[in-house]
């Protein structure tokens, strides 16, 4: 087995034959078990999340409005290394993006510098006017960061993306492991894997630390989901109820004299922290889109007032804007005075005339995308490209350069992945959660491992086809 | 707690109840009408559309009233509000709304009911209903098991307090109907037929040998009805349910600190029942008296959502 090319995190280059050092106990469990049994377990395992309700939903997809998202069976592995290398390389970078916001919605020093061009800050839609001149709670503007990496060889990781607003997927995470556990006891038993169930318990930590000081010890933190139609809502649910806090809707909340009350049985609580799951866009009518009808009349003032803290704070998404992504080498030399530990995949900046020419003469060669796009919409990937979708994109691209990057394919990792043929590679990429409180960083050791299902292909996004595999970190040589 | 989850919860329990009630309504009227020696007939399966109060939306859909025609409207009709899809619905859809204050096994129930039911397109013939609401009943038992271990806290009580007011409505309607539908001037139960369709009032409420254990002289319309409602210690009864209404008021007041209209409201209406009888209750009208006490419930649910400032 093999893809021509790809690093195998498994087998690494052997072509599926010799597994890596380390990786010996899997790679004897997958030949063992057989692609029978694992099929049959992965069957129990899907039986298991619909019944659960773990689904998601695709918009503009009526017939599969209720979908799960395809598990797959095969675990993923991290050694105690490449993992303590890999969280290290978050923190940095969390660190630094922290003290970035701090800074563009502060002194702009990094502006004024000139390290970052002044109009992609101030001209960008993502930039909240409302957040400047304010220091929220502590400090922190991303206390919840997905960062999507991918790999190439067995030391090169890449970060693909900074999902600063509201990243989702940490469900997963937990629902994989446990699906892992019920279906595959046995290799908990062959391999010393960190528990992620400490991920709760650091959330909940993490708020608690964020609260505005007057709200004491025991501050009242909630959830808020834009409601059950949108397609994360069994993740809200679930972190909800994990972390034991009321899941409000906008509805559930009230603003009165710039303090935020929920609707209870017993009249209304004060609440002091909202970790919330709905855009900026949507959080406020007052202050953002006065159409929309899923936001708290008032919250902004409440916010900025420091009433209550809001996880994430709003104008996050500055930071995960794909044109502000390849200044950022810069950014961590900039802040935490250091090389960054974890490099950017090289991209072209279609804003530039020079870079945009490169990219118009190698379409058929580099993955193009939007530089506010996700889930793996208004993107080409060249090389898989027919010539007319090519054509089209050239169009859209040359009307407005500056929307666009354009990165190299890189030769994404695979791991082995059960499919109809059998046990076969598949394009993996990893998105691990880094949680930023007042009471420092923290990573739990796994993640969500995405894999593409379909054959060389490079998309892994759920709403295209993508499915999941449980990222399983070992402990070193440490006492277990 | 939410007010939002509060009523959600309410109507979780409500709906599951009125789900089951009408499952276990098909299931009684399927014995009477295909398994007793005489088969009742087409009578068997008017008079339980008659229970549920759904003649005229049953009539709007033009069809002649059968085993198949009544049973597929009452399992599995999209369009009629109460049918045990609708309900079923209708319950996870208020289960999904508040998934954090349900425990994972009281939600796997539900949501495997809601599997079992929501792809089926026929109800089928008697042993394929029968199949049907079987798998139902079993997944609500399901539900209540895991509901007795949740946490007691207000959640737990709400979904009860949201099954007991609709239970003593389902039991009220049932004895209603069929009393006077069997009963027409005063006559004592003779024929098989009738036995027959007692003995279905019965199945329907699962007290078949309930019955037999408290009242060892055969049956009788007057202490079949007396069961159904004066009984305490018969669940389904109106007595068994205004007791619950009750508890369940109470257990909520004494976590919030408060009681209100809705308190004073069941207190009332289970005093009223316990100074009862039921020769006293037929004389005066049993119509009249279910029909007070179905108002009655209806004035409950309301200060219950105005005292909960359900949205």
């Amino acid at each position: 087995m093999g893809i021509k090319g790809a690093f195998d995190e498994l087998y690494g280059v052997s072509g599926g034959k010799i597994p890596r050092a380390g990786f010996e106990t899997l790679a004897r469990w997958l030949e063992n078990t057989g692609g029978e049994e694992l099929r049959a377990r992965q069957g129990a395992a899907e039986a298991a999340f619909r019944q659960l309700g773990i689904t998601f939903a695709v918009y503009g997809d009526d017939e599969a409005a209720e979908r799960i998202i395809p598990f797959d069976i095969v675990p993923r592995l991290f050694t105690a290394p490449e993992w303590s290398r890999l969280s290290d390389g978050l923190e940095q970078r969390v660190r630094a993006l922290n003290a970035f916001m701090a800074d563009i919605y502060g002194d702009r020093r990094i502006l004024k510098e000139g390290i970052v061009p002044e109009e992609l800050i101030m001209a960008n839609s993502q930039f909240c006017i409302p957040m400047v001149g304010h220091k929220p709670p502590h400090g922190i503007y991303t206390h919840i960061c997905g960062i999507d990496l991918v790999r190439t060889g067995p030391d090169e990781f890449y970060i693909l993306e900074d999902n600063a607003r509201t990243p989702s997927g940490v469900s997963y995470m937990m629902e994989n492991r446990e699906a892992m556990i019920r279906l595959c006891p046995e290799l908990f038993d062959l391999l010393p894997v960190r528990p992620v169930d400490s991920y709760m318990d650091s959330l909940r930590a993490m708020m608690i630390s964020v609260a505005p000081p007057r709200a004491g010890s025991n501050p009242v933190c909630v959830l808020l989901t834009p409601g059950r139609f949108n397609s994360a809502y069994y993740e809200h649910s679930f972190l909800a109820d994990n972390v034991g806090i009321e899941l409000v809707e906008a509805a559930d909340l009230q603003v009165d004299d710039d303090v935020v009350w929920m609707m209870t049985i017993e009249g209304r609580k004060r609440v002091d922290v909202i970790y919330r799951r709905i855009d900026d866009d949507y959080l406020d009518p007052l202050v953002f889109r006065p159409d929309s009808m899923l936001g708290v009349p008032g919250l902004m003032a409440a916010y900025l007032s420091g009433n209550v803290t809001i996880v994430n704070a709003p104008g996050t998404g500055i930071s995960d804007d794909k044109a502000i992504y390849s200044y950022m080498p810069e950014i961590v030399r900039f802040y935490a005075g250091e090389e960054a530990k974890l490099p950017i995949v090289q991209t072209w900046r279609c804003r530039e005339p020079a870079s945009l020419k490169y990219v118009l003469d190698h379409m058929d060669e580099l993955v193009i995308k939007l530089v506010d796009g996700s889930g793996g919409y208004g993107m080409l990937v060249g090389p898989t490209a027919t010539k007319k979708q090519i054509a089209d994109f050239r169009v859209a691209l040359l009307a407005q350069p500056y929307r666009y990057i354009a990165q190299p394919t890189l030769a994404l990792s695979t791991v082995p992945t059960l499919v109809e043929e059998g046990v076969a590679p598949r394009h993996v990429d990893f998105r691990p959660f880094v949680l930023s409180g007042s009471n420092g960083v923290s990573i739990a050791p796994g993640g969500l491992t995405r894999v593409a299902l379909a054959k060389g292909s490079l998309v892994v996004n759920s709403s295209q086809g993508g499915g999941t595999k449980d990222s399983l970190v070992l402990y070193g040589s440490e006492a277990r | 707690m939410l007010s939002r989850t509060a009523a959600s919860l309410y109507w979780l329990g409500r709906y599951i109840e009125r789900a089951e009630f009408t499952a276990r309504l098909v299931e009684a009227t399927v014995r009477l009408d295909a398994m007793s020696a005489r088969p009742a007939g087409e009578g068997a399966w008017a008079s339980a559309l008659a229970v549920v109060t759904a003649q005229k939306s049953f009539a709007a859909e033009g069809q002649p009233v059968s085993q198949k025609s009544v049973s597929q409207f009452l399992t599995l009709d999209a369009k009629y509000p109460g049918s045990v899809r609708c309900c079923i619905d209708a319950a996870r859809d208020n289960a999904r709304a508040v998934r954090t204050a349900l425990s994972r096994d009281a939600w796997e129930s539900i949501n495997r009911a809601w599997l079992g039911m929501h792809r089926r397109e026929k109800a089928g013939g008697t042993q394929a209903t029968l199949g049907l609401v079987e798998g139902l009943v079993t997944e609500v038992r399901a539900f209540e098991g895991a509901m007795h271990r949740m946490l007691r806290n207000e959640a737990h009580w709400l979904m009860r307090l949201g099954m007991a007011v609709e239970r003593g409505d389902n039991s009220a309607r049932l004895v209603d109907v069929k009393y006077h539908l069997l009963l027409p001037e005063g006559q004592s139960v003779g024929g098989p037929i009738d036995r027959d369709q007692w003995t279905t009032i019965l199945h329907t409420v699962s007290a078949v040998t309930a019955y037999r254990w408290l009242y060892r002289d055969g049956l009788k319309p007057a202490s079949v009805a007396e069961m159904l409602i004066l009984r305490a210690e018969m669940p389904r009864s109106l007595a068994a349910s205004a007791e619950e209404v009750v508890l369940m008021l109470n257990a909520i007041g004494k976590l919030t600190g408060r009681q209100g209209e809705a308190d004073r409201i069941a207190r009332a209406r289970q005093l009223a029942l316990t100074r009862k009888d039921i020769s006293g209750i037929i004389i005066g009208g049993l119509h009249e008296f279910l029909a007070e006490y179905v108002r009655g419930n209806a004035m409950l649910d309301t200060a219950i959502a105005s005292q909960f400032r359900f949205p």
